[in-house]
């Protein structure tokens, strides 16, 4: 089984730190991961993507042409890759800042108020850890414990006191994930 | 620190340059430039730590000028850059290759000619291949296409280097160096027996003095000798030829494609088969020395050869020389920066066999 | 100036091919000199460069290497480094140190690399038949400024010694020159400091020697003398340009 996935948005959103901890998650139950990040040009605001390719089995490409999933936590990241998703692919879209029609009909929107949430679980700057935790749910892609533990692996010191929070955002995301299938 | 033997997510830099310290790297002189600065930037902590020495230099010409001098006292050292970089670098190549220096560049392409941009990008393939910088030489290249992959051969090169007294090229990619990936770091232990460097220069004591250079001006047939001998050293090295096929046997379209591209020409060979075409993958890992007897056999067998590339087309010249009948080759690339994905070379493939 | 000639252990036997009158063959006798005296000759590597000295290899008798023009500062630099307590020095002309190779020097010099530099100003390039140096005095014929160097079109001539003295790593810069046995007793004096500092761990020092190119300058050897004497000297100022060597503690 390989999972593919574009998690895209806006410089500082956290957006390549998604990626690894759901890559590090993916390491934690023994699988095949890869991450490719945008790069050179990460000032805020503007596109930030990485690609994240989880599997049973050694990964030919870490490039996702099509991919079958699209976490989009922007318009600046939707406008993006809005076209290369998979035929019937999932968009999980942030509608707190995406307020836009989706133009590929065929489409499967999840279409969730991530940042706002994520505001009132205690700071608007969780939505990263919550969307990725959205895409545990649904794809069962990585397990609940993996990406928790992963998080936990990954904060510095100097955000230990997030760790509870980040907590929240990836079980509240879960389970709004978890529901959709 | 060590590394070895546990399970890291690392990026294709770091991993290249923690092999490089595994495999005995003690010198490492760099200038910044994308997308290759998390080498010079591990390096500048690493290097220290491991005991070694690290610089940033003035410029790409110093950097690879302090691998020249580093090497003379008979410490590995390395260093690396991108394109426009290892331009820069070729003086430092040729000078290396006439005065019979170990050393490892390590070249993570991007987009050019001129500036171009910061993608992954195979543009530079005739440079390191076919002389890059002045003069006779041939330097072996080594393209990795995964990062445990880029490990085990950043270790290789240092080998083949010490081997044959020869600065090496590590030939990777923007993408393969900002990757992650899982990787085990290997202990590392030479796979040859490496000759002993009684050509140092470290003070004349107790022996005669030692001089290194690469003029050889006063009479014609003195340049012509040692170009003879170097001649006997390169053909030395052409036995050292990596490569690897993946369902090539029985293929009917021989896909080509080292780097980056060849570990993606195997997902979308993958693809093909899935839906029973005879696809199957030549890889080569030394795209200098170059495995052509292996192409050319494989070519006689398969029905068509496409080679890719992320470029206007150079490894196709040399499976054109390997491969006989030359009709049965098609290329395609991608010249701009982006990516071929495996969904277009999986449709290239059907495109062919139709 | 000793009055009998003995051969320092430091030269070899070999013949140097340098033109008669020609500066490089004294100073490296200045080099070896000092390099004997210091008893340092089995720890000691040279770089030699690309100009007329490229063959230095030949007549030093220690471990030399070449070095691509204009970039002995950076194979020294990492030599130095891989071996501390080697005592490792560049021997460059004026094209090589003041052209091609700036920037490299002036970077070894601000890393404050504790190495020895000696630095031929022959106001031409020798090796390749005389055309305008960085160094080339105003109005001076050479075979690219047939009319003399115009320094409108071409700059002035650019003072090394000056230049690297703003930089905080450089410890010890002196100008001399070899056109009298007074001089070379100082240049010889200033030789050995830029290798003592380094051997005492000063870090980068400097010494610029005034020296005669009689066959690109179009003069007979003593003509050339003079013309340090009365032209290079006028511009180029003997003495010592900067030395902090007391201030500076060992590195
Ligand atoms: C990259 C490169 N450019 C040019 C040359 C040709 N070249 C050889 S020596 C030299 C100039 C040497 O002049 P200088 O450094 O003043 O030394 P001199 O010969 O006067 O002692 C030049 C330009 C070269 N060898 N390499
Ligand atoms: S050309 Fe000038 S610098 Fe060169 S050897 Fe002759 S006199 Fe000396």
């Amino acid at each position: 089984m390989e999972n593919n996935v574009i998690i895209c948005g806006s410089g500082g959103q956290g957006i390549l730190l998604a990626g690894t901890v759901l890559c590090r998650a993916g390491l934690l139950e023994d699988k095949f991961v890869t991450w490719l990040p945008s790069y050179g040009a990460e000032k805020r605001g503007g596109l930030s993507y990485c690609a994240v390719v989880i599997s049973d089995k050694p990964i030919a490409s870490p490039v996702i042409g099509r991919p079958e999933v699209i976490i989009a936590l922007d318009n600046i990241g939707f406008d993006n890759y809005e076209n290369v998703l998979a035929d019937k692919g999932l968009v999980i879209l942030n509608s707190s800042l995406i307020k836009r029609e989706v133009k590929r009909k065929d489409a499967v929107v999840l279409g969730i108020e991530i940042t706002e949430i994520a505001r009132e679980l205690g700071n608007a700057r969780i939505a990263n850890m919550l969307a990725i935790g959205v895409y545990a749910g649904i794809s069962k892609s990585v397990k609940l414990e993996s990406i928790i533990a992963a998080m936990e692996g990954v904060a510095s010191e100097k955000y230990k006191e997030l760790v509870a929070v980040n907590k929240k955002a990836i079980e509240k995301g879960y389970e709004l994930g978890k529901k959709e299938k | 620190m060590n590394k070895t033997g546990k399970k890291i997510f690392i990026n294709g830099n770091e991993a290249i340059a923690e092999a490089a310290i595994i495999a005995g790297c003690r010198f490492y002189a760099g200038y910044p430039i994308t997308p290759q600065n998390q080498i010079p930037e591990y390096m500048s902590w690493r290097m220290p730590e491991a005991g070694g020495v690290f610089i940033q230099a003035e410029s790409e010409l110093a950097a690879i000028n302090m691998v020249f001098g580093a090497s003379l006292t008979g410490t590995r050292a390395m260093t690396s850059s991108s394109s426009p970089g290892i331009s820069l670098k070729q003086e430092g190549i040729s000078y290396m290759a006439g005065c019979e220096l170990p050393g490892v560049i390590v070249n993570m392409q991007r987009g050019g000619p001129g500036l171009g941009n910061i993608q992954g990008s195979q543009a530079d393939y005739f440079q390191a291949t076919k002389g890059g910088g002045h003069g006779d030489y041939r330097m072996p290249v080594l393209a990795p296409s995964t990062i445990p992959e880029a490990i085990e051969h950043v270790m290789t090169a240092f080998d083949l280097a010490d081997m044959y007294r020869t600065p090496v090229m590590l030939l990777s990619d923007g993408i393969l160096g900002q990757m992650m990936e899982a990787v085990e770091f290997p202990v590392y232990k030479s796979k040859k027996k490496l000759p002993e460097k009684d050509w140092i220069l470290d003070g004349a004591k107790n022996r005669k003095p030692r001089s290194v250079f690469s003029l050889m001006m006063q009479n014609p047939t003195i340049l012509e000798k040692h170009n003879y001998k170097l001649a006997e050293k390169y053909k030395k090295m052409e036995t050292e030829v990596i490569h690897e096929t993946y369902l090539a046997e029985d293929a009917e379209i021989l896909v080509c494609a080292y780097g980056i591209m060849g570990r993606i020409c195997r997902g979308a060979i993958d693809m093909a088969r899935k839906e029973g075409v005879k696809a199957g993958l030549f890889r080569p890992v030394t795209v200098w020395p170059f495995a052509s007897e292996v192409v050319s056999k494989l070519g006689k067998k398969a029905k068509k050869v496409l080679v890719v590339e992320l470029n206007l087309g150079q490894m196709v010249e040399d499976i054109r020389l390997a491969v006989e009948d030359n009709k049965k080759i098609s290329f395609f690339g991608k010249p701009g920066g982006a990516v071929a994905t495996k969904e277009e070379i999986f449709a290239k493939i059907k495109e062919l066999i139709k | 100036m000793k009055a009998v000639y003995t051969k320092p252990i430091s030269l070899t036997e070999t013949a140097n091919s340098y033109c008669p009158g020609c500066g490089h063959g004294l100073v490296h006798r200045l080099v070896a000199e000092v390099i004997d005296e210091l008893g340092v000759r089995e720890r000691t590597i040279g770089i030699a460069p690309v100009g007329c000295a490229v063959f230095a290899y030949d007549y030093f008798n220690f471990d030399v290497t070449e070095a691509p023009h204009g970039r002995p500062p950076a194979v020294a630099t990492a030599i130095k480094r891989c071996l501390p307590d080697r005592i490792v020095f560049t021997y460059q002309g004026d094209g090589d140190l003041a052209s091609i190779g700036t920037n490299e020097i002036i970077h070894a010099a601000n890393r404050g690399e504790n190495i020895t530099v000696i630095f031929i100003n022959n106001a031409v390039y020798g090796m390749t038949g005389g055309q305008m140096a960085p160094t080339t005095l105003e109005g001076m014929k050479t075979t690219t400024t047939t009319k003399g160097r115009d320094v409108k079109v071409a700059g002035h001539p650019l003072r090394v010694s000056e230049l690297l003295s703003s930089i905080e790593g450089a410890v010890y810069i002196e100008r001399v020159t070899v056109i009298d046995p007074a001089n070379v007793i100082k240049a010889k004096k200033a030789i050995k400091k830029a290798f003592q500092n380094q051997i005492d761990k000063k870090g980068f020092s400097f010494v610029e020697v005034l020296s005669p190119c009689p066959i690109n300058w179009g003069l007979k050897p003593l003509d050339a003398l003079k013309f340090i004497k009365e032209k290079m000297m006028e511009y180029f100022k003997l003495g010592v340009i900067k030395d902090s060597t007391n201030s500076k503690e060992s590195k």
